[in-house]
């Protein structure tokens, strides 16, 4: 080995704290981009090997009754490759020990083979004999959230008709990746199940003998799918088809194409912002640890080494140290990796995982952080190589200093000498004390960046829950029924307040653009629901046109007072022009609320409703549910409070790991930096600092003036951190916007004290780690060695 | 030696050379001619701030004159690019340091070799440390070393590449008496068995004697010179 790479070698290991410390920065920055990667390409190969393997189908179209011979008519379409018909309802279940509403969706299987599209992975137990019309099959979510094993039974409620099954296995289906009940946020497995059964027994239950209510579809390859679609509508609509739809608006498909771009948002931005941030401390890192190496650069010079060389030999330990960085970082997020597309498995039902880990993204992080770390080299080499070697060997000619700034504004008395040097050292190089700033408050600012999530999504919640949602129990009729039916609800014993409900299922288009979501018909004067304005006031509904959120206008490119055309999905299928008479922020879904008179009016038919909104006394719930289960036409009840606690409970599991992640990256990075900071500060005033000592200085008073300096930069960083992460947050939030969601620009103040606190707790070890290194100043050193 | 017929190894016209330190400039040299020959052993002697080590500097290419010229063979190193002063470096200069400026994370014989791994026709290291004495000492450390022995390591590390002339700055001015006799002894035996031309800066006026030739330094100038008819070995100095 040659010599200079021997004192490379050995240098690295003398300086192996920092080396650490900054190779820790690296790991952190690449660890967060390997994870994100590595979690984001396992779970879309997965998803797409899964739609591939298990056939998952292209359109759906959903009708009220069809003669099963139409089966074959819908086949000759244009495009059509693959048709299958089946049964599809909605139930109630009842399970022994849980008192609370459960909501399912019942689907059919042929009775004696497997369906040709979208087959179901069977986790455990067996698939259904055939013609057996009391074996249902569970959703491995569900059963899991209620822990149920093959064998158990349960009561479920089809069309009016009860009955107990015996549950003879656990499946996953394509179509239900994310299982999630329509409209709501987040899944709630406890209470809302999917179940198949035998179609013989399902028809029977529906009175569906030799028809079908719902009909799927796999294209031919370049199959024009609107094409389709539309033909498709054309012959089902005598049959009160919905409208068919492709995977687009397929509930599990959209939510996963929706959180994998989201997740896609925050796989290249969070690991961005890391790497970025992180080459910039390489950079500016690298930069002064050369330059303290100034004199060292010269003397190889002066025996004939090229600045090339030296460059050469300074980029050789800088490499190194990134390497070992690289190597961690690639370890760490891989193990993070797969933690992540774990949590992800209980969130996405995955039957299986492939783990995937893309070479060129990880590359590109390594390639990111070593030119950044050696750019900051070779500048320091070549600013040190510039001067003639006979003047870098002599020590820097003093620096001019003059009074400072602070020092015209302070009173003399609180100048010490000490307190001087620290403003002086400071106004002199303000450059060399911007970028410790900078590289301080960015620092700062990825934690506050990770803790911004966290504060956001409570906001959301907590404005859409409650603020604009007040009661405690929802129930859905089986169909629109007539107003009046309010009044039986709000009769029941423990029930305080009702308020009817028309939920409308619809197409809007406006122009070019269309999109399918519901309207809500709220009562007028109602109090238990009410949509909010941007300065988080319950607004009252106009008496006529629809009030649409702000993401869903904009979606259709359409304000007030402009009208949108609307295509009912049920019923009768009405068309109608409706006007857009408000605007209101939303932060969930893409909801358009109307005056429920005005609603009906506009329908014209009848006075109906489909559900309602009920207040209910302290303790008496589980009553009420109970009575409304025993009311055939209620098809659903959800409890407020277990949807808040269901979404609570995601949200903690979904944000939590990632969030934890990313603070402890940030963490690492923060403490890198400002440990760094302190030490090349140390390197490079040790001797004037030595020198003091020698004049006889406490240990104290040198160290007031090394980490006073320190500690003012932390301290001018604090805010700048906020401005920074207040930013960063920004982008974040500009770049998680989806149908689904919109994270509101809401920063925790517990989140700027949480930035603030890892600083300074950053800055306190630092602070710990140098003075012990001052208490070892070499003062005999000084005044032997060269100057 | 019969200054007519002796090979020119350096030629210098006119050096002057100004340096700002702060607001302060400090005028280092103020017009220094001088002519140096292979193979001659030259002491530089003249009190702090006189201007040696800048002359030494200029002469070893790691400073550029203000004013004048400096030819080494024939070349004019004030005409240099950074380039070629480092290969002039890298070739056909030894520089000795006051304070060895060795490099700590190295051992004695890579300190040597540090500098034969990029010389084009060295010796190996453990040669070198050999003429200086040091063969016991290969594998230590500049730590493990006491000053007068990591002087000479500094003086081998000098000598490998094999060099045309040796520049020492102050060789002995960190050194107790007899340490530096030691080191003396070293410089005078390359210059002896090897012919290599020999620079030293002093300001201790008893290593005159063993030089061919002194020059005397003040105020940015060479006062006068003195050729000694009759020179002492290094092992008779004290001082």
């Amino acid at each position: 080995m040659k010599a200079l790479h021997r004192k490379a070698l050995r240098d690295l290991w003398h300086m192996r704290g920092q080396a650490l410390a900054i190779a820790m920065v690296i790991a952190s920055g690449i660890a967060m981009l390997v994870m994100s990667a590595a979690t984001l390409d396992s779970l879309q190969d997965t998803r797409d090997r899964l739609y591939r393997d298990y056939r998952f189908s292209d359109v759906w179209a959903q009708v009220k009754r069809a003669p099963e011979a139409l089966a074959q008519r819908v086949a000759e379409l244009p495009g059509v490759n693959e048709v299958e018909t089946r049964l599809i309802a909605g139930a109630k279940i009842e399970l022994p020990g849980f008192h609370e509403p459960i909501e399912a969706v019942v689907q059919s299987l042929p009775d004696q083979s497997e369906p040709a599209q979208n087959r179901l992975y069977l986790r455990s137990g067996r698939m259904l004999a055939p013609f057996a019309d009391d074996e249902v099959l569970v959703s491995e979510s569900f059963a899991q959230a209620q822990n149920l094993k093959p064998g158990d039974r349960l009561r479920a409620t089809v069309y009016g008709r009860t009955q107990w099954f015996t549950i003879v296995g656990m499946a996953l289906s394509p179509e239900y990746v994310y299982q999630i009940k329509p409209g709501a946020m987040f899944p709630d497995y406890q209470r809302y199940a999917i179940l198949w059964m035998n179609r013989r027994a399902l028809a029977a239950a529906l009175d569906m003998n030799g028809a079908f209510n719902q009909v799927v579809v796999r294209l031919s390859p370049g199959a024009n799918e609107r094409d389709t679609i539309a033909a498709m509508d054309l012959l089902l609509a005598r049959n009160g088809s919905l409208g068919a739809h492709g995977r687009m608006d397929q509930l599990s498909y959209r939510f996963l194409h929706e959180e994998f771009r989201q997740l896609a948002t925050m796989t290249r931005v969070f690991p961005t912002i890391f790497l970025g941030v992180a080459a910039f401390l390489l950079n500016v890192v690298f930069t002064r640890l050369v330059g303290t190496q100034r004199d060292q650069v010269a003397i190889l010079k002066a025996f004939g080494y090229s600045t090339l060389d030296v460059a050469l030999h300074y980029g050789l330990i800088v490499t190194l140290i990134c390497l070992l960085g690289s190597a961690l970082g690639v370890a760490g997020g891989a193990w993070l990796g797969t933690l992540m597309a774990a949590m992800y498995q209980t969130y996405f039902r995955f039957p299986f995982l492939d783990f995937n880990l893309s070479a060129p993204v990880v590359l590109a992080g390594i390639g990111v952080s070593l030119v950044a770390a050696l750019l900051g080299t070779g500048r320091a080499v070549y600013a040190a190589a510039d001067a003639p070697v006979a003047e870098a060997m002599r020590p820097p000619a003093p620096d001019r200093f003059r009074r400072s700034l602070a020092e015209a504004a302070l009173p003399g008395r609180w100048l010490s000498q000490p307190t001087r040097i620290i403003f002086r050292q400071i106004e002199r190089r303000p450059f060399k004390a911007l970028l410790t700033v900078l590289g301080l408050a960015c620092a700062g600012a990825i934690m506050m960046m990770a803790r911004f999530q966290d504060s956001a999504i409570n906001t959301m919640v907590e404005l859409q829950f409650r603020l604009s949602q007040q009661h405690d129990v929802s129930a859905s009729f089986i169909e629109p029924g007539p107003h009046r039916a309010v009044n039986e609800l709000r009769a029941l014993p423990g029930v305080r307040l009702a308020e009817g409900f028309r939920s409308v299922p619809v197409r809007f288009r406006s122009e070019n653009r269309s999109m399918t979501t519901s309207i809500e018909g709220l009562a007028p004067q109602g109090e238990l629901r009410r949509p909010i304005d941007a300065q988080l006031r319950r607004i009252v509904l106009p008496e006529d046109g629809l009030v649409l959120n702000d993401y869903l206008a904009a979606r259709l490119g359409v304000g007030v007072g402009d009208q949108v055309w609307v295509e009912v999905l049920e019923g009768r299928r009405q068309q109608l022009a409706l006007p857009v008479a408000r605007l209101v922020r939303e932060h969930v879904g893409l909801q358009a609320y109307m005056n429920l008179d005005a609603l009906n009016r506009a329908l014209g038919d009848g006075d109906l409703i489909s559900g309602a909104l009920l207040t209910v006394d302290d303790g008496l719930e589980p009553d009420v549910f109970r009575a409304l289960d025993r009311r055939p036409r209620v098809i659903g009840a959800g409890s407020r409070l277990a949807a808040v606690e269901a979404l609570y409970k995601s949200i903690a599991q979904m944000t939590g790991l990632f969030m934890w992640i990313s603070i402890l990256m940030g963490a690492i990075i923060n403490f890198g930096v400002v440990y760094n900071s302190a030490r090349i500060a140390l390197a490079e005033r040790g001797r004037e600092l030595a020198s003091l000592r020698v004049l006889g200085f406490t240990q104290g008073e040198v160290s007031y003036i090394l980490l006073g300096e320190l500690a003012l930069l932390v301290a001018v960083s604090i805010p700048l951190s906020f401005a920074v992460g207040y930013g960063l947050s920004w982008y974040l939030a500009h770049n998680l916007q989806s149908d689904l969601y919109r994270v509101p620009m809401h920063i925790a103040p517990s989140a700027y004290a949480f930035a603030a606190l890892t600083t300074v707790v950053s800055a306190v070890l630092s602070a710990l780690a140098v003075r012990e290194r001052i208490h070892r100043l070499d003062l005999i050193g000084v005044l032997k060695t060269r100057e | 030696m019969d200054a007519a017929t002796r090979e020119v190894i350096f030629r210098a016209e006119g050096l002057t050379k100004v340096y700002r330190m702060g607001e302060v400039e400090v005028h280092a040299l103020r017009g220094v001619d001088l002519v140096l020959y292979a193979g001659e052993f030259v002491v530089l002697l003249g009190p702090s701030g006189s201007g040696k080590s800048t002359l030494l500097n200029i002469l070893g290419g790691l400073d550029v004159p203000t004013a004048g010229h400096v030819w080494y063979h024939g070349e004019d190193l004030t005409r240099a690019n950074d380039a070629q002063l480092t290969a002039f470096r890298r070739e056909h200069v030894g520089f000795v340091f006051q304070f060895y400026n060795l490099i700590p994370s190295l051992t004695a014989r890579e300190n040597v070799a540090i500098v034969t791994e990029i010389a084009p026709s060295p010796m190996p290291p453990e040669d070198a440390l050999a003429m200086v004495g040091l063969t016991e000492r290969l594998d230590h450390f500049p730590a493990q070393l006491s000053g007068g022995e990591q002087q000479r390591v500094a003086i081998a590390r000098a000598i490998a590449k094999r060099p045309v002339v040796m520049l020492c700055d102050e060789p002995t001015g960190a050194l107790d008496s007899a340490t530096g006799v030691h080191v003396l002894e070293a410089l005078e035996r390359v210059n002896t068995e090897m012919g290599t031309t020999t620079v030293v800066i002093t300001h201790n006026v008893d290593i005159a004697r063993m030089a061919h030739r002194v020059l005397f330094m003040a105020d940015g100038r060479i006062g006068r010179e003195q050729v000694n008819a009759e020179r002492l070995p290094a092992r008779e100095l004290h001082w």
